[in-house]
């Protein structure tokens, strides 16, 4: 069975037929070919498939594409505008928060969610924020030094988290 | 060399990882992200039991079924029916029986994943179920249940030095306590996955997340009967491995080919984390036995050490990694006697096989706690004992190795005390008596063998290609995993050709285009990769030298712009071969690596005495790696090596009940969180070894190994109450002892489900 799809995904209007038994993820990987959106356990436990859903932080695998329809959908390809990257990503990168790398979308979505909900957060908020996506290479002081940086970076030049 | 690091430009500095870019922007492409056109999707039907016998496979239901292109079994392979790196015992399909919950029966190809995903539920299997063996330490008994025909011992390794009986006899204090870990999952943020497809010459091409392309390639070839030069691995980025993605990909691979060979089609072969979790190889649960005896002013006289490995249902690495353990079993010590037994015992569990720390998290575990219980005893403070027995330049091994490089094991020990203040704060710890929350500080060290040793042949090739633009593209068969292998490697040859990190390209290996470097394992890969990058580099640098010696002051750009119109070719294939190492197995001895690397750890812990919760405050890790190679990426391993110690000591326990594994996803098995993270110190030595690339070592497993008993130790610190089992959960802390733990999910009892 299938189900009809109007939505935005990354600034991009998308209106599209699915199957019904898609989740979000399944829709932004298998039908969107936006791979970028990891698959860890499928049951919204490590956080490798967190997207922004209506500038909320979910995990991809536990939301059913139906219920997105209207929504407005951000992953980790609509964050650079070509080679010029988003603040949170260059500061990812500056301060080796990206190993084996299978985490890092998930991570800049949640990071991009926090300093939504709070530009100036404390080092304990940004733990127990990111608390929700695993991590088994970094050890994730390099993930908490990259936020509080694109934090400051932001403060200094403030720009809209998605343009 | 203490000159050399002035001269360094790239070697030792912060650079930006070479993938990185990708990885933030979600290009990176993964196994699963990989797509063939007219691909078909696999799935795996797995043991219903962990110890059977295999009546019978009827397929004929399920080969009926619309959108089913293919169903492989046993029946299907033309080539060996078993694999293995060291002992070939492992099977793609059950052959006559099942040794493990995980054991693949049958694999299905169709339409959609969910397709296939039902349709193997069709498989009709008829088992007859056998006794399960589920502790190792049982298995040596007559009246076990037997594993394999020939008995369930896989593998006995022995150290012999001195003689331990005159030793106890000297000592003062014998001291005897018995030590256990725990197996534990990998936990990879990726799960494995392959893409299948025959190729041109009559061959397969497989595209996946495999850490040693080469062994892969050998079981997949031996599987399929086909030569080595049909058989095409690629290794597409990996998220994560940490010694996972050996023995537990093959079977993909294996199982993927035979599928797309039997449909003619290509073949997607993704696990889910349920797949992964109940498949995949663990971390080996140790049994350990330790004796030692002591002059009262702390000298060691002798140890004894007994102990057995759970290989689980097949060989795999079992063999290689606990020769580690027999090697480093006594830990960086003077031992003037020493008898050390290990054995490897095939269990129905799932197998175990290498994982970051490579049999060396285990003993180091029951030594460094050892160490810390015999110090009580004889009341002096752990640094002291430790630093009265810690290796020193010339010292000889429990293997009868001598140490004929520099050995900063002392001012390891020293330099994080001070950085600390250990002493003081654990006199000050152990008398706190609070019922409230209580602090407490532990130490802990290690020495550690470099690459393979004596397990193999340990040598790696670096292909180098400048580009006429003077750009280079760098390949070689070792991987990166998430480590920074590439940066790494790019890193040496940035310095070895002199020019910036941004002109190289580092390639995913292909092992139809780089030679056999053997398996990126053992905190190997900067030291043997590094040091055949630097070579072809020298061969390059020879090369242009030859062509533009007169002219000078001539950019890089302009010398190979000149070396391509004289016809120089600037394409280098660098090698290098390790030093040599020796092993006596029959009379266990020998100098068993080439070099060492030292370390130390020391943990700040609080523990809640009305819970039982050990909280991990502050943690210090200081290493000796020869050369910081690259400094962001260096720092990182430790950081990541301790969060991975941290789940060790505290969380992850993969526990199965007669065999059946007790946890299905990352629900119920945990892993250290963001939240759990303390504030980390980290500092290098830099004692720069003659073997290494600008005198690098290794870092990745030691930034791992002995996290655990630090923390154990400072758990002691705080509370007085030593725990000799792994992992310190809640109970063992509050109340001493293991809860049983329910082997079903509390939703599954309450559906009734088996």
């Amino acid at each position: 069975m299938m189900t009809f799809l109007d939505v935005r995904v990354n600034k991009t209007r998308v209106r599209r037929f699915v199957p019904a038994h898609f989740t979000l993820l399944r829709f932004l990987r298998e039908t969107e070919g936006l791979t970028g959106t990891k698959c860890g356990c499928e049951i919204g436990e490590c956080g490798a498939c967190t997207v922004l859903l209506d500038g909320k932080a979910v995990n991809s695998c536990l939301v059913l594409a139906p219920e997105v329809n209207g929504a407005d959908i951000w992953t980790v390809e609509g964050l650079a505008e070509g080679f010029d990257l988003h603040p949170i990503q260059k500061a990812f990168l500056d301060n080796d928060a990206v190993h084996c790398g299978y985490c890092t979308p998930g991570l800049l979505m949640s990071s991009i969610a926090l300093l939504n909900d709070d530009p100036d957060p404390s080092e304990e908020k940004i733990k127990t924020y990111i608390a929700g996506n695993l991590c088994r290479c970094t050890g994730y002081i390099p993930i908490i030094n990259a936020i509080k940086e694109a934090a400051r970076i932001l403060k200094n030049e403030p720009r809209p988290l998605l343009k | 060399m203490a000159d050399e690091k002035d001269k360094l430009k790239v070697v030792g500095t912060r650079v930006i990882r070479t993938d990185a870019f990708d990885k933030v922007t979600g290009r990176t492409r993964y196994s699963a992200d990989v797509n063939a056109v007219g691909q078909l999707f696999g799935s795996v039907l797995h043991s219903e039991y962990p110890h059977a016998e295999i009546l019978e496979i009827d397929t004929s239901e399920v080969e009926r079924l619309e959108g089913v292109r293919a169903v492989v079994t046993r029946e299907d392979i033309p080539g060996a029916k078993y694999f293995g790196g060291v002992i070939p015992n492992q099977t793609v399909f059950a052959v006559d029986k099942v040794r493990y919950y995980g054991d693949g029966i049958s694999a299905v190809a169709a339409d959609t994943p969910e397709l296939a995903e039902a349709a193997k539920l069709l498989i009709k299997v008829k088992y007859k179920p056998l006794p399960v063996l589920s502790d190792a330490r049982e298995g040596l008994r007559a009246d076990a249940p037997k594993v394999f025909p020939e008995g369930n011992l896989c593998k006995h390794h022995k150290v012999r030095k001195g003689n331990v009986e005159k030793g106890f006899a000297e000592a003062d204090l014998i001291i005897e306590r018995e030590y256990s870990t725990q197996r534990i999952e990998h936990s990879y943020l990726e799960p494995e996955a392959v893409v299948a497809e025959l190729s041109e010459d009559g061959g397969i091409k497989i595209i996946g997340s495999i850490q040693n392309l080469f062994s892969a390639r050998r079981a997949v070839a031996s599987v399929l009967n086909l030569p080595l030069n049909k058989v095409r691995l690629i290794q597409a980025p990996l998220g994560g491995s940490f010694g996972g993605k050996d023995e537990a990909v093959t079977v993909l691979f294996c199982r993927a080919a035979l599928l797309a060979i039997k449909c003619g089609r290509p073949i997607k072969l993704v696990n889910s984390r349920e797949d992964s979790f109940r498949e995949s190889y663990k971390r080996h649960p140790y049994f350990m036995r330790y004796k030692a005896g002591v002059k009262s002013d702390g000298t060691f006289t002798a140890m004894e050490i007994d102990i057995t490995a759970d290989a689980g249902a097949y060989a795999s690495m079992s063999p290689f990694v606990t020769w580690r353990s027999v090697v480093q079993a006594t830990g960086p010590y003077r031992v003037p006697n020493v008898k050390t037994d290990v054995r490897a015992v095939y269990t129905n569990n799932n197998y175990t096989g290498a994982m970051r720390g490579f049999g060396s998290p285990q003993v180091n575990f029951a030594v460094e706690s050892f160490i810390d219980e015999i110090a009580e005893e004889l009341g002096i403070n752990p640094l002291e004992l430790r630093l009265k027995n810690a290796f020193v330049d010339g010292d000889i091994t429990a293997t009868g190795q001598k140490l004929n490089h520099k050995v900063s094991l002392g001012e390891a020990l020293k330099t994080i005390a001070e950085r600390s203040d250990f002493v003081s704060k654990w006199e000050t710890s152990r008398k706190s008596s609070s019922r409230d929350v209580r602090k407490g500080i532990g130490i802990s060290c290690s020495y550690r063998g470099v690459s393979l040793g004596a397990e193999g042949t340990d040598a790696a090739s670096v292909l180098v290609s400048i580009q006429s633009d003077g750009s280079v593209i760098v390949e070689t068969g070792l991987v990166d995993m998430g480590q920074g292998a590439a940066t790494a490697i790019s890193i040496i040859v940035a310095e070895g050709l002199g020019i910036d990190i941004e002109k190289i390209h580092f390639l995913n290996a292909d092992t139809s285009r780089v030679p056999d470097s053997g398996p990126t394992v053992a905190s190997r890969t900067t030291i043997m990769a590094g040091n055949a990058a630097k070579n072809a580099c020298e061969i390059l640098n020879e090369r242009i030298k030859r062509v533009v010696s007169g002219e000078k002051d001539l950019g890089f750009e302009e010398k190979v712009a000149i070396c391509f119109r004289e016809g120089i070719s600037l394409y280098a294939v660098g090698h290098y071969k390790s030093p040599k190492t020796t092993w006596d197995e029959e009379n266990g001895y020998g100098d068993a690596y080439f070099t060492f690397v030292y370390g130390a750890n020391i943990s700040e812990v609080e523990v809640d005495m009305r819970t039982g919760k050990a909280k991990v405050d502050k943690f210090y890790a200081i290493h000796d790696v020869g050369r910081v190679v690259s400094l962001s990426g260096a720092e990182g391993q430790v950081y990541g090596g301790v969060a991975m110690g941290m789940g060790y000591a505290l969380l992850e326990d993969f526990h199965q009940t007669d065999g059946i594994p007790d946890f299905k996803n990352f629900d119920e098995y945990l892993l250290t969180t963001a939240a759990d993270i303390p504030k980390m110190e980290v500092e290098f030595l830099q004692n720069p070894d003659k073997a290494g690339p600008y005198g690098a070592k290794s870092l990745g497993e030691p930034s791992t190994e002995i996290v655990a008993p630090a923390i154990a130790n400072a758990v002691y610190n705080a509370t007085g109450k030593r725990i000799r089992n792994l992992p310190l959960t809640l109970e063992r802390v509050l109340i001493g002892r293991e809860l049983v733990r329910p082997s079903k999910r509390g939703s599954e009892i309450a559906r009734g489900e088996k």
